[in-house]
């Protein structure tokens, strides 16, 4: 076993390429990767990026940030709401995005890391969201064919990692971590601590090491 | 029931609960019902960022910052409580394991149709896990006022606002009354608060019949 490479946050942010499809995990600021949110606004000058995450950070903070700088391209979501500022940026033409069902959003990421073309669900058949997608009825119930969610880098962050890369999150901080962690040609994970092999009981481990390329210190648990 | 609206609407809503009941809570009036059910209700509530077995609002100086409800809220984990990712906690929806879902909304027809996510000519983007939530959820609880701040009401023949779901409202409670969808009619089944029948045939555009308790 070769331990997983650990790197700073700033050499490990210099992989993310303009026009590059980035995912960033959290639920607003919980759980969210903002060691690596911090570098790749002060240390990166990659550009027109597509964001997958649930939400656009906030207002000036995690991925608010670089939105202010107008790096962000376009963005895909559930929940741009917590943001006023993409709101604002979307209304005003500035900023491309895709708005969808919060289970369709992690479903169609977890899709993406599962090796999976899609899925049908029912929700959302019937609404807005439905335009320009497949609709097919499955034992009598409107169905929508929703596509996968894949990216060129993810930005994950855990409590704890091994050495070896293994992740372990705590409380709600888990949310779309371990999903995007699946669904990215690269994975770069930030955790608060990071221990020997053996630390994390291999029963909690909840993203196992083979997902994770680059491991980095956070500046935070 | 005594005290402003939303609290009363809450109040009647924690009466549709049973023990042993999953039940996930909506932003707004759905999020006072912990405040109010009795803690041996036997309710186990289910947030949707990932956590089955919410527990009471933490003190001021025991906040856990890795520990939030869907509206970014501290709360606490009861014993028995199990954490999982977004897709497993959007699984249990989608997949009728959460029993109740109790959600505010904009709009509800008269089939049940809810409108809860977006005002056309507004700026909100944001439909988060309403629409997995109210076609997932077995039964499905719309908490609101009659009408809105400018008095239209909210219980309408067919909704004007972008859609959530068709018919899936099972109940809805305002200030004013309880309607129940039975079999795809509305039916107005109990009055609050002091409310009479032309209260609600004044708050309401809808058509329903009554079949008071």
């Amino acid at each position: 076993m070769t331990s997983v490479r650990r790197v700073s946050a700033e050499q490990a942010i210099s992989r993310v390429r303009s026009g590059d499809v980035v995912m960033v995990g959290g639920f607003g600021l919980v759980g969210a990767p903002l060691t690596l949110i911090d570098a790749l606004v002060e240390t990166s000058d990659a550009r027109d990026l597509t964001i997958v995450s649930n939400n656009v950070g906030e207002a000036g903070r995690g991925l608010g940030l670089l939105l202010r700088q107008g790096r962000i391209r376009k963005a895909i979501a559930s929940y741009f709401t917590s943001n006023p500022e993409a709101v604002a940026a979307v209304n005003a033409g500035q900023l491309d995005y895709q708005l969808l069902p919060q289970g369709t959003f992690a479903e169609a990421i977890r899709a993406a890391g599962a090796g999976l073309g899609g899925f049908y669900t029912p929700v959302g058949a019937g609404t807005l969201l439905a335009e320009g997608k497949e609709e097919r009825l499955i034992d009598g119930v409107p169905h929508l064919l929703e596509r996968p969610l894949r990216a060129d880098v993810a930005l994950v962050h855990a409590a704890r990692a091994d050495e070896l890369g293994n992740l372990w999150y705590r409380g709600t901080a888990r949310n779309f971590n371990p999903l995007m962690a699946a669904a990215a040609g690269l994975t770069i994970a930030e955790a608060g601590e990071i221990v020997p092999v053996g630390g994390i009981e291999p029963e909690a481990v909840a993203t196992p090491h083979l997902y994770v390329d680059l491991l980095v210190g956070a500046k935070r648990l | 029931m005594s005290g402003d609206p939303r609290t009363r609407i809450a109040a009647r809503a924690a009466l549709e609960l049973e023990p042993g009941d999953v039940v996930n809570l909506g932003i707004g009036i759905p999020n006072l019902i912990p405040g109010i059910l009795a803690p041996d209700a036997g309710v186990v509530i289910h947030t949707e960022n990932g956590l089955l077995g919410v527990g009471p609002r933490p003190a001021q100086d025991a906040v856990d910052p890795d520990l939030v409800d869907a509206a970014k809220l501290p709360v606490t984990a009861l014993p028995g409580a199990a954490y999982f990712d977004s897709a497993d906690s959007f699984a249990m929806i989608r997949g009728g394991h959460v029993d109740v879902a109790v959600l505010g909304a904009l709009q509800v027809s008269a089939a049940g149709d809810i409108a809860n996510w977006a005002v056309p000519g507004r700026d909100v983007l944001g439909v988060g896990g309403a629409m997995d939530l109210v076609v997932g959820a077995r039964r499905v609880i719309v908490t609101m006022t009659a009408t809105t701040g400018a008095g239209e009401p909210k219980v309408v023949p067919e909704c004007t606002y972008p859609l959530t779901a068709r018919g899936a409202a099972d109940v809805v409670v305002t200030e004013l009354s309880v309607f129940r969808l039975r079999e795809g009619r509305l039916v107005l089944v109990e009055l609050l608060g002091g409310a009479t029948l032309d209260d609600v045939a004044r708050a309401t555009s809808a058509a329903y019949e009554v079949e008071l308790g």
